[in-house]
């Protein structure tokens, strides 16, 4: 009989009525009764100590509740592992408010609590303090001789340092037939999500709070608030059924839960705190990184030499590292390699991951050497790609799970039209433009985290489901639901997904473009437990069919169980429960990757970028006129979402190679375009036709369902295609991120 | 944001005497400029007089003598749009059309157009001196991040470029600005209403206290057969010029008769030269006159580091900018470069 399939599917997103028409609440909107509102005040010095406070003007103005600093705040946790979050890097996790030390320019150093959210605002400008400041640091590149390795610790699981060096890496770099040298360096970025920070905290008496907090981990957030107020975890509820972005700002508590439940303890009220725009350029950010590429190859383009070492922000306290300097020889076979990732330590904010970490910076660097050295080999950029594919990780040795780069590639390159590529820089003429075509490969992490899943039929025959994961706008209500059905023979609508509730079962936080495999392999492995007692169930029934029937021998379909064999006979759902006295049948099952087996493989997704540009041959100016990107990700559970997930990091490639960065004043050691008027990501006028194809790539090792992840690979590949096609325009090679046009006059 | 009193005026009367009741009292137009500044205590007005409903600064209407007067109070986005505007000031209507996001242009009136403030960095951050907020306090941009700083008519005090992409074509039409204040109404010439720093930095324009902009004239040549406006910014919309160019031509044959170039993104106010202008006039419409031109324009032009770039780019700018003028069917929507 045929089963009703809904994976593979372009569904529209489940909830996108309800975000277009302002029906989907976010944290700050949540109405409750007699609520404070919390303003924070950030610290205008970079470094140095608070010698006073002085709250009296503040405290005058009608309306002010309360103003809270490291003078007055409540008992806290003492030990740093109290703080400590999923997400925290090796180091001294940072304490909002725990004594008179500053330690990054934008710390928050006091919360204003009043009626209104204005009134809150205007009393943060009355109050006085006066500090005592110290000599400061916060350029990266003055301070590289500070670098060093990063310590190791609980992230490193995930963050592992670059592989020890292979063969002779300075011998064979000297003797190469044809070498290519150069430094990269990207600028500051932050995460911006259009949704602001913000918290409501519903106090509800007797040490329980109910928080509605913006956030990519609801677990996360209710164990860091747990931990330090001294609560228990099962009397804190943090909710985030709605994210309106995340990019990885939201995988650590933000110092506004902190300030709002410090606020609502402290006085025994519901309060918010919401973040204004530039404040939330006082939090994570990705670093700037300096990277020193040395690659060579013979004169038949196979490489012979690796060398990659960066130099990479951190603030003072912790220390945070991306993967940098591990990703070439994933792709590309080398005798010889050299990676180093050095952490410079700056007065400055702990940088977090952001977008495709560590990634997107590296292939930059990576995928821009790779050009030039096709330049100099007189070889076509993706041949010498080709000429350097790999079917197995160079890297560890291992095999990948699945890899159709390759088809990426071609596929792309056939869309696009590379076989019209001039190979001659600064050849190619439209009008005043000047036009180039260029290339790059990409390549990220394909991560599972382990995740429960309660799985139940209830009496009207419907499929309820729960974890604790957000959806951060990417889809993955509509591609859990998808998973769900199938798994039941259901229709969407017979399927309802809860999620985004701390007390929910488990999930990490929705990072890595991970929570598709990890909550999906955990509703798959519920619902095969739900289907065998089912099944048992339904055999206990008065002169059940399915008394002697395999789990085999059986069908879910169209809300009914049947026998494979004969699908006429069939027992509904309902019917089952209504046997089973009404009660709901259910399950609770943890999905986690298959570590044993997968010790012997490499995980990875791929991708290829094509891209056109035209730069104006007088002016610079730089239009991204069409890219096409192919993706290998596994299997694709919603074409749709996914699309929207590779376009949308596609216009963020374009943001990063062109317009983004946050601009640091290193006089003042602070930031100074912190406003999105000032902070330039692209707009519809900036953007061309873009046009995204999945490869097929079938994946049985990875996990039950043999997906990937889509969050973050569209992105790798864009910087360096972009920054390739410009030298292919102009001639000239910026070895910079972003590229500003009056770089190309 | 502080507590401040709010009062409805019902005419330019009515709104002057209001503006003079309170100290720190401030005129609400669109308020697309004021209450960014505002919520960033910028600047802290504990009386506000919103003009938005006097029907004397709505108007647009057409002026005996052939030109067009516009309403201090009439939108910017209506403005560009508006038929007449279209027809007989399409320089005019290009330059609003390059200017802020749909959205902010919607708001925007006329008259705060011409009273927006610097975008410089360090003027918005009250943590940091700034001459222009605080005189005295010092000019952190001259040492610190100038890439969107001025090259011409700097001052020891002060390196702030004027935003406006919509001053730059009326400085360029030889615009008259009308005002009424407390002492009677009188008009400035476009040129004359903008300041350059010089060690008065707070000063943006040559307002007197308590005067209102009433409306804008246009005279009646608007330059209808060869003019463009080119815009060149770091995202093709919603981001301020780094260098903007209004050229407006009358030709006779292949020779100039008439030239207003004015330049934005580079200086205090809408720069133009009569210098480079004069020079022009009589010659021929080509690029080498052109180039001759801009480098009489950028005599004096100083950068600052980051902003170097401007002063190359301002003279292809212009170069390109007058060739764009001879074929205005060459310009394409957000005042970008040519095709």
């Amino acid at each position: 009989m045929d089963v009703n399939k809904t994976v593979g599917q372009p569904i529209s997103r489940l909830e996108g009525k309800l975000k277009v028409t302002g029906a989907a609440k976010y944290a700050a909107e949540y109405q409750v009764e007699n609520l404070l509102h919390g303003y924070v005040v950030n610290s205008p010095i970079t470094k140095g100590k608070i010698i006073n406070i002085d709250i009296a003007k503040a405290l005058a103005i009608p309306g002010v509740i309360d103003v809270l600093s490291h003078k007055n705040r409540t008992k806290l946790a003492w030990f740093d592992v109290q703080y400590t979050d999923m997400d925290a890097p090796p180091g001294t996790v940072f304490k909002p408010l725990h004594n008179e030390n500053i330690l990054y320019n934008g710390q928050p150093i006091a919360l204003v609590v009043a009626e209104d959210f204005e009134t809150a605002r205007y009393a943060s400008t009355q109050i006085t303090f006066e500090f005592e400041q110290e000599a400061f640091e916060t350029n990266l590149q003055n301070n590289t001789e500070k670098g060093r390795p990063a310590k190791k610790g609980f992230a490193t699981a995930l963050k592992p340092p670059p592989p020890p060096p292979t063969g002779d890496f300075d011998k064979a770099y000297g003797q190469a037939a044809v070498k290519v040298e150069a430094e990269f360096k990207h600028g500051t970025e932050h995460h911006n999500p259009i949704e602001l920070f913000a918290t409501t905290t519903v106090y509800k008496g007797k040490g329980k709070l109910t928080i509605y907090d913006k956030t990519q981990g609801t677990i996360n957030n209710q164990l860091y608030v747990a931990n330090i107020f001294g609560l228990h975890y099962k009397d804190v509820r943090v909710l985030a059924p709605f994210v309106g972005g995340g990019f990885g700002a939201g995988l650590r508590p933000q110092y506004q839960l902190f300030l709002c439940v410090m606020a609502a303890l402290h006085l025994k009220r519901n309060v918010r705190v919401v973040l204004d725009r530039k404040q939330m350029f006082s939090f994570s950010h990705r670093p700037p990184a300096i990277q020193k590429m040395r690659f060579a190859s013979d004169i038949n383009g196979r490489m012979t030499a690796l060398g990659h070492s960066v130099y990479a922000e951190t603030s003072n306290f912790e220390d945070y590292t991306e993967p940098t300097a591990n990703w070439s020889h994933k792709l590309y076979p080398s005798p010889n390699t050299l990676f180093e990732h050095n952490i410079v330590p700056l007065d400055v904010y702990t940088p977090m991951d952001m977008r495709a970490p560590g990634g997107s910076t590296a292939l930059h660097a990576i995928e821009c050497t790779m050009d030039e050295l096709a330049h100099k080999l007189k070889i076509d950029p993706l041949e010498l790609r080709l000429i350097n594919y790999s079917e197995m990780d160079p890297s560890s040795k291992k095999p990948y799970t699945s890899k159709a780069l390759r088809e990426c590639y071609l596929q792309a390159a056939e869309k696009f039209g590379w076989s019209n590529r001039n190979p001659e820089p600064r050849a190619t003429m439209r009008g005043n433009k000047l036009v180039g075509y260029g290339m790059a490969t990409g390549i990220w992490d394909a991560f599972q985290f382990p995740a429960r899943v309660e799985a139940m039929i209830t009496k009207d025959g419907k499929l309820v489901l729960n974890n604790a994961t957000t959806d951060i706008g990417t889809g993955t209500l509509t591609v859990m639901t998808q998973i769900a059905a199938d798994e039941l023979g259901l229709s969407l609508e017979e399927v309802d997904f809860q999620y985004g509730d701390s007390k929910k079962p488990f999930s990490m936080f929705q990072g890595g473009s991970a929570i598709t495999s990890s909550t999906g392999v955990a509703i798959v492995v519920a619902a095969k437990a739900l289907r065998k007692k089912l099944l048992k169930k339904a055999a206990q029934m008065e002169n059940s069919p399915f008394k002697n029937a395999s789990d085999e021998e059986v069908i879910f379909n169209g809300g009914n169980l049947h026998l494979k064999n004969e699908p006429g006979t069939y027992v509904s759902l309902k019917n089952i429960i209504a046997f089973n006295k009404g009660k709901a049948i259910k399950t609770t099952n943890m999905g986690k990757p298959h570590m044993l087996k997968l010790r012997k493989y490499s995980l990875a997704t791929h991708s290829a970028s094509f891209v056109e540009v035209e730069v104006d041959q007088d002016l610079g100016t730089v239009t991204v006129t069409r890219a096409v990107t192919a993706v290998a990700a596994g299997k694709i559970i919603n074409p749709k979402t996914a699309k929207s997930q590779i376009s949308g990091s596609m216009i963020w490639g374009i943001s990063k190679a062109l317009h983004e960065e946050t601009i640091m004043d290193d006089h003042f050691g602070k930031y100074i375009n912190t406003n999105l008027g000032e902070y330039h990501i692209p707009v519809h006028a900036d953007i061309g036709q873009l046009d995204v194809i999945f490869a097929e790539e079938r994946d049985e090792l990875i996990n039950e369902i043999g997906t990937k992840g889509v969050g973050e690979i569209g992105l790798v590949g864009m910087p360096a295609a972009i920054s390739n096609a410009i030298f292919n325009a102009t001639g000239k090679r910026i070895y910079k991120l972003p590229i500003h046009f009056d770089e190309l006059i | 944001m502080n507590n401040f009193e709010y009062r409805r005026a019902s005419d330019t009367k009515d709104a002057i005497n209001l503006i003079h009741q309170q100290e720190k009292s401030k005129f609400l137009a669109g308020g697309t400029n004021l209450i960014d500044l505002w919520k960033y205590n910028i600047t802290n007005p504990t009386s506000l007089v919103d003009i938005n409903h006097i029907a004397e600064l709505s108007e647009i209407k057409a002026l005996p003598d052939g030109g067009v007067r516009l309403g201090a109070g009439f939108k910017n986005a209506d403005t560009a749009y508006h038929p007449i505007i279209e027809q007989q000031y399409p320089l005019l209507s290009k330059a609003i059309l390059a200017g802020a996001s749909a959205q902010i242009r919607n708001m925007a009136s006329n008259g705060g157009n011409l009273l927006q403030r610097t975008r410089c960095y360090y003027f918005y951050d009250p943590e940091v001196p700034c001459n222009k907020r605080v005189p005295g306090s010092g000019c952190p941009a001259k040492l610190g991040y100038n890439r969107i700083h001025a090259i011409l008519g700097t001052s020891e005090q002060c390196i702030a470029v004027f935003p406006s992409d919509m001053c730059i074509a009326l400085a360029a039409l030889d615009a008259l600005v009308n005002v009424e204040g407390p002492e009677g109404k009188r008009t400035i010439n476009f040129a004359d209403f903008h300041r350059l720093p010089d060690d008065r930095p707070d000063l943006d324009n040559t307002l007197k206290p308590g005067e209102l902009i009433i409306s804008i004239d246009l005279p009646e040549k608007g330059f209808t057969t060869n003019y463009s406006y080119l815009k060149l910014r770091d995202r093709h919309s919603y981001a301020f010029a780094l260098v903007s160019v209004a050229t407006a031509m009358e030709l006779d044959g292949d020779t100039i008769k008439d030239i207003r170039i004015a330049l934005g993104g580079v200086a205090h106010k809408p720069w133009r030269s009569k210098e480079a202008e004069d020079f022009l006039i009589g010659k021929n419409a080509s690029a080498e006159n052109f180039s001759t031109a801009a480098d009489l324009i950028l005599k004096d032009a100083k950068g600052f580091g980051h902003n170097d770039f401007k002063i190359k780019l301002a003279k292809k700018a212009i170069i390109r900018n007058g060739l764009m003028a001879l074929n205005p069917d060459t310009q394409l929507p957000g005042a970008k470069p040519s095709a």
